[in-house]
């Protein structure tokens, strides 16, 4: 169920997608108001979900690290997973954006006998994690040729390097094979290991589904069913010059082309797909290891609790104490030496 | 909120990228093609909007045919007119401007065959 429904549902989207074109009105329906709708929805739930964020307070550093933190001066610090300072969270962020780093730490369990446990490095979900993202970053790049007149000159040495096999007319580009082939082994991960499976619903399935459908829409166009590619960029760049125009017989397959990404752009701001933005503001990336040389103060406390320390309560009742028999650290002040003060009256006071 | 000296700047790049199209454009959807309509011959080798659609792959199944199958280099349409199944003296003897024909619409769909690296382009007459 978790797999068929939201199969289902991509399907029926192809069907809707299908007839609509086919109702008068239908066209201008998917081909313009839509995408001016999902372009809202999606900047604006991005905008919303990111502040709504920011509204959260992490008042308090989260050093769980894979690395030594600042120490004493001989014990060498691991700036990269244990930074202290700006730079070491940017690199930290940088590495974790542009390679998922911490998805290169992946690791496989397997029981062998005896029985024993023994963790291995598993590399095959980064490899074609990235591989993925980064395909599908180089298409839509590569999209922007629809949406631009005349093209920026950067994007014609993108669609050469994808081109570079020179494989027929149009030219077959390398980030379409490795975006499905991507997609298809994200697909069969889920179904074929058990405990994924086990933990995978129909919001993890949807979303493959959906580009999964995008990626054979526009594949189809490119190599088998050809559309009109000088009406479409005209209505694209009608689209972002905000004078749209429909012309000619564009073909029903663009449109449901369009209708996917569309839904994908409504989706996107309210489901998993956000971590676009959230992997910005994951607090164990994001912060830098400096509690010992910087004081964070918790946003939400009372201002009018004010720090007590324990210096200070043994100062208030240290009498009751001494009466009790608790051992304090400064002794019962005789009337004589009440002036000197304790090592303990210098302790910080504590945070909180 | 909190943090927003880092959010916000975050949130401008990510709209100035999303609205990229936008912005660069600037208003201007610039001009559309206009391929110029051979003056020697009154239709092309298929039907005009096969042909605007699907060219590239027609001039591939021809090159297919003829360079490994030995296909045949002439042809007729439905309606007897001759041509040559050919990119040089076929479709460039009816449409006799690379660059007032093809290029029309290669340059406004941002598209350049390589073809040309090989094969001659008709002399341009200006
Ligand atoms: C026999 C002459 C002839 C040959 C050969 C020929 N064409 Fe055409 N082509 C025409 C004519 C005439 C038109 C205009 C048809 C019309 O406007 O109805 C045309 C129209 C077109 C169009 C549509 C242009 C537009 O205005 O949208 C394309 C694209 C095209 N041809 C490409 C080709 C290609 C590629 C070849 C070679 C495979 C080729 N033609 C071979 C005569 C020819
Ligand atoms: C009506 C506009 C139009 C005209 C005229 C036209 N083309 Fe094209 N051609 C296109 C478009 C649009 C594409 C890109 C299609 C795509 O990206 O899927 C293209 C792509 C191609 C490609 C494949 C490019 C690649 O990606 O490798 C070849 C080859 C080609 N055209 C040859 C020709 C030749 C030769 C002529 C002149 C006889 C011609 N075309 C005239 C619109 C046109
Ligand atoms: C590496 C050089 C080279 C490139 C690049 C090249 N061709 Fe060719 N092409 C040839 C040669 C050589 C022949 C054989 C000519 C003959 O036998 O008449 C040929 C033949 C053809 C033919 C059939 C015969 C004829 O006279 O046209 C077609 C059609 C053709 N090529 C189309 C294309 C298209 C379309 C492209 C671009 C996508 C292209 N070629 C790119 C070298 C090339
Ligand atoms: C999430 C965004 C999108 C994804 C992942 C996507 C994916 C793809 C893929 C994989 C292809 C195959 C060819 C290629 O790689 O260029 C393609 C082709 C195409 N897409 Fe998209 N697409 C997206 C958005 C759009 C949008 C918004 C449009 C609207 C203009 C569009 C229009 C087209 C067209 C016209 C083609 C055929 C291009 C050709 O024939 O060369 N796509 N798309």
């Amino acid at each position: 169920m978790r797999v068929l429904y939201p199969f289902l549902a991509v399907i029926a989207f192809i069907l809707i997608a299908l007839v609509g074109v086919r109702i008068p009105g239908g066209q201008s329906l998917i081909g313009i108001v839509l995408p001016y709708l999902a372009i809202l929805a999606f900047t604006g739930g991005f905008v919303f979900k990111v502040l709504g964020w920011a509204r959260s307070p992490v008042p308090f550093r989260i050093p769980t690290t894979c690395g030594q933190g600042v120490s004493l001066p001989w014990i060498k610090q691991n700036k990269l997973d244990c930074p202290s300072t700006f730079w070491g969270v940017a690199g930290r962020m940088l590495l974790e954006v542009l390679l998922f780093r911490s998805l290169f730490r992946n690791t496989k369990a397997s029981i062998h006998k005896g029985p024993q446990l023994a963790y291995g490095s598993s590399k095959w979900l980064w490899l074609v994690g990235l591989t993925f993202h980064y395909s599908f970053l180089v298409i839509v790049i590569r999209h922007m040729r629809l949406f631009t007149n005349p093209m920026p000159a950067f994007l014609h040495a993108l669609e050469f390097g994808d081109g570079i096999l020179q494989v027929g007319a149009p030219q077959l580009y390398i980030t379409d094979l490795l975006l499905v082939g991507a997609l298809l082994f994200l697909f069969v991960r889920r179904l074929v290991m058990p405990q994924v499976r086990y933990i995978s619903l129909a919001n993890d399935y949807f979303p493959l589904f959906l580009i999964l459908g995008i990626g054979i829409t526009g594949i189809l166009m490119r190599y088998f069913i050809r559309v009109d590619v000088v009406g479409i960029k005209q209505l694209a760049v009608g689209l972002v010059t905000f004078s749209p125009k429909i012309v000619g017989d564009i073909g029903s397959l663009f449109f449901i082309h369009l209708f996917l990404v569309c839904l994908l752009l409504i989706y996107f701001p309210f489901s998993k797909l956000m971590h676009l933005g959230g992997v910005f503001l994951s607090p164990t990336r994001n912060m830098a290891n400096n509690s010992r040389m910087k004081r964070h103060i918790n946003p939400w406390n009372d201002p009018n609790i004010t720090p007590h320390s324990y210096a200070a309560y043994e100062d208030e009742f240290r009498e009751f104490m001494v009466e009790a028999g608790i051992p304090v650290d400064k002794e019962l002040a005789k009337p004589a030496e009440s002036a000197a003060a304790g090592p303990a009256a210098e302790a910080a006071p504590a945070e909180g | 909120m909190y943090d927003l000296g880092k959010i916000i700047p975050g949130l401008i790049v990510f709209v100035g990228l999303v609205s990229f199209p936008i912005w660069y454009n600037g208003g201007d959807a610039g001009a559309i093609p206009k391929p110029e309509k051979p003056v020697l011959a009154k239709e092309c080798v298929a039907d005009i909007q096969y042909m605007r659609t699907t060219h590239m792959q027609l001039l591939m199944a021809w090159r297919d045919d003829i360079v490994r199958e030995g296909g045949a280099r002439t042809w007729a349409t439905a309606r007897g007119t001759e041509y040559n199944r050919s990119l040089q003296s076929g479709c460039m003897k009816c449409h006799t401007s690379k660059k007032k024909f093809c290029d029309t619409c290669h340059e406004y769909a941002a598209v350049t065959p390589y073809c040309w690296d090989c094969h001659i382009a008709p002399q341009e007459t200006k």
